[in-house]
């Protein structure tokens, strides 16, 4: 993400000046997707540590409902996007795929920690953990970090929302070059 | 396991309550036998944070497992470590310096009072009042400044080593310490006068949820949630390690057993562990922070087991050792495992919607229970 | 009690009691026929009156099981530790869970990681793993090559 970029969430669109005041001419796709990412409301779901950090995103300090993640529904029916923070054990992962089931579409899953990408501490060893969550539902965004601060949550929840203005598909964004490879 | 809904042959209702719930701390699933409102039975179902964590640490060194128990109750994340460091010393006859013992000792008790924070912010949430939640929160934040600067993490810090600390303190460690206790002392009356009094808790929470002394002991409880019925169970006053036969402090107990009384011993609990830290944070001597040992650790054959107490109880680390560099068995004896099981005895003829007030007042956070 | 006391005292309630050398606190062997008689003497005498039942488990040596009772007393502060030595193929003992209520819970999870029976437990089902779970994963022999990724 290019930091001098203008800040997110201008409506999308170009304002055409006629007398008497202007026209705002505007994609029906760009104004879907804007109004979409800008009230994601995600599900209480925290199984293990990372559910502490999440919840310290939540509260005053660093505020994660101004940038419209506001209300968190405990339904997966009235929720946007599922936040996995914790580990996935074997016996949850039915639980989890039932949960993602049951919320509706357009549904995105943001993978927070170690443990969600892929295990984390838990890889080797262990005979009841799932080495990541996206051996059970597709994920989005994977945040690293055993717990990862704060910032990093914010920060992979506003990636998500470029993602969603962007309008592309997974497939989309995997054959895109990125801009600063490394 | 997850399709027992339905109607017994009484006539009961059976319902679940979780895994996904935003109540239960976690995930946590209870399965109860209700009729009309009136609990007959509850079932907790566990399982579904097990991370095999006994069976992994019989892999890793003994330098390497202390880490892993910070994961376990990440709420004392420093004290869980501490428990274990103590096995390790205890085992290799291992003398830790004294600057080590009081810095262990002060981030053990800055580590309690931010997890009896968290604990009141949401309890209070549960039960239907939001303000407490974002107050606590904002107290929580200026102790994880405090540990950030120190250990470089906020919750999961891996400080504790055998022998001592990993690093030393930061230069500005005292400062921001006593700043906080001074802010924090009047920040709790608050506490007091925005909750406590409040009419509303007090019928939500007296009478509810009582356990008896003789109960307490048989189920295996311990922390605050058997000190409110009464028992004296503190293994600092028992069995001090470290700097704690130095320092003077009560040891809170109440008798009605209620989860009135349970939440106001972790009040107290509160500012017993200021007061501690006022004791002892003007005298921390000079020296090593760490005790000079080998890089490869071993412990000699035998059995090792090592108490402490959490924010919610009797920490246990039993360590079975046959020489080599790995542990053979390790058990850790987790002090949510036995507060759990008296959630049955005690939530028999109450109503629904004081199950919540008990799951809260209890302190349960679930990986420390399935570990 | 001191230890010494303790090591006196206890061969009164059961004569084939052994005691183990070193330790941090007092160990006693004990047989699993003799189990049941001694924890009911152990908690109902008033001068030892052990209520406090602080950590039960189990350890798998390669050609045995042991079971180790922690047992504590909250008004005489002494503590004793039991084993029971289990026979590998038929793992069986009483259950103490009428005497302190916390084993129930204990011994349900000692039956789904190693197999040990408990009888006349009230309800002695699985309750960490999922209710399908083949195998008693911490025994050392437990192999599980598609869920476990050694190292």
């Amino acid at each position: 993400m290019d930091v001098n970029q203008k800040p997110p969430t201008p409506f999308p669109g170009e304002v055409i000046q006629t007398p008497g005041g202007g026209i705002l001419v505007s994609k029906m796709d760009q104004v879907i997707n804007w109004a979409r990412s800008n009230s994601l409301w995600p599900l209480v779901f925290g199984t293990s540590c990372c559910a502490i950090e999440m919840m310290s995103t939540a509260s005053a300090k660093y505020d994660w409902s101004r940038f419209g993640f506001e209300v968190a529904r405990a339904t997966p029916r009235q929720a946007d996007v599922i936040i996995i923070a914790g580990t996935i054990v074997n016996k949850m992962a039915p639980v989890l795929k039932r949960l993602y089931d049951q919320m509706a579409e357009p549904k995105y899953v943001i993978a927070m920690g170690a443990c969600a990408t892929s295990g984390g501490p838990f890889f080797y060893n262990t005979y009841s953990v799932v080495k990541g969550a996206d051996h059970i539902i597709p994920v989005d965004v994977y945040i690293a970090g055993c717990p990862p601060r704060p910032e990093a949550l914010i920060h992979a929840m506003i990636s998500l929302q470029e993602k969603i203005k962007s309008g592309m598909t997974r497939e989309q964004i995997k054959m895109q070059k990125p801009e600063n490879s490394f | 396991m997850l399709e027992e809904v339905g109607t017994t042959e009484q006539g009961d209702l059976v319902i679940n309550v979780g895994p996904q719930h935003p109540a239960t701390h976690g995930v946590l699933h209870l399965v109860i036998t209700l009729n009309g409102e009136t609990i007959k039975k509850v079932e907790p179902h566990l399982g579904y944070i097990h991370r095999s964590i006994e069976k992994m640490c019989e892999s890793l060194t003994y330098r390497q497992f202390i880490y892993v128990t910070s994961r376990m109750d990440y709420l004392s994340s420093h004290i869980n470590n501490h428990g274990c460091a103590l096995m390790v010393e205890q085992g290799m006859q291992i003398e830790v310096p004294s600057r080590a013992q009081y810095i262990r000792v002060i981030m053990d008790e800055l580590t309690r009072l931010a997890s009896h924070q968290l604990w009141w912010g949401a309890m209070a949430m549960d039960i239907g009042a939001f303000t407490p939640f974002f107050l606590s929160f904002r107290e929580r934040e200026m102790i994880n400044e405090i540990m950030e600067e120190t250990c470089g993490a906020r919750l999961t810090m891996n400080y504790m080593v055998p022998g001592g600390v990993m690093f030393d303190i930061h230069p500005d460690f005292c400062k921001k310490v006593k700043e906080f206790n001074q802010h924090f002392k009047v920040k709790i009356d608050e506490y007091d006068e925005l909750l406590t009094g409040n009419i509303i808790f007090q019928n939500r929470m007296k009478n509810v949820g009582t356990l008896s002394k003789e109960d307490a002991i048989s189920y295996g409880c311990s922390g605050p949630t058997a000190r409110a019925s009464g028992v004296s169970c503190d293994i600092r006053k028992i069995f001090p390690y470290d700097v704690y036969n130095k320092v003077e402090f009560k040891e809170i107990l109440a008798t009605e057993g209620d989860s009135l009384a349970r939440y106001k011993v972790r009040l107290d609990e509160m500012r017993e562990s200021m007061r501690i830290i006022d004791q002892l944070i003007d005298n921390i001597p000079e020296g090593e922070y760490q005790a000079k040992t080998k890089a490869v650790l071993k412990l000699p054959k035998g059995e090792f087991y090592s108490r402490v107490e959490t924010a919610r109880g009797d920490f246990g680390v039993y360590v079975v050792s046959e020489g080599a560099t790995t542990p053979y068995r390790i058990k850790f004896r987790s002090p949510g495992f036995s507060n759990l099981s008296v959630l049955d005895h005690i939530a028999r003829g109450q109503k629904l919607g004081d199950l919540v007030a008990m799951m809260g007042t209890l302190d349960l956070v679930i990986p420390d229970i399935d570990r | 009690m001191t230890r010494e006391e303790l090591q006196a005292r206890l061969p009164e309630l059961l004569n084939s009691i052994a005691f183990a050398e070193g330790g941090q606190w007092l160990n006693a062997d004990v047989a699993a026929a003799d189990w049941k008689a001694l924890a009911l003497n152990l908690k109902n005498s008033p001068d030892l009156a052990f209520d406090y039942l602080f950590c039960e488990t189990c350890v798998d040596w390669k050609t045995h099981l042991t079971m180790v009772y922690h047992l504590e007393s909250t008004i005489h502060r002494h503590q004793l530790v039991i084993k029971i030595k289990l026979d590998r193929t038929n793992p069986e003992v009483e259950t103490v869970a009428d005497i302190w209520r916390t084993a129930e819970f204990h011994e349900r999870e000692i039956f789904e990681l190693f197999g040990v029976i408990f009888l006349h437990h009230p309800d002695l089902r699985k309750l960490i793993l999922p209710d399908d779970w083949e195998g008693f994963p911490l025994r050392k022999d437990y192999d599980d090559p598609v869920n476990m990724i050694k190292l």
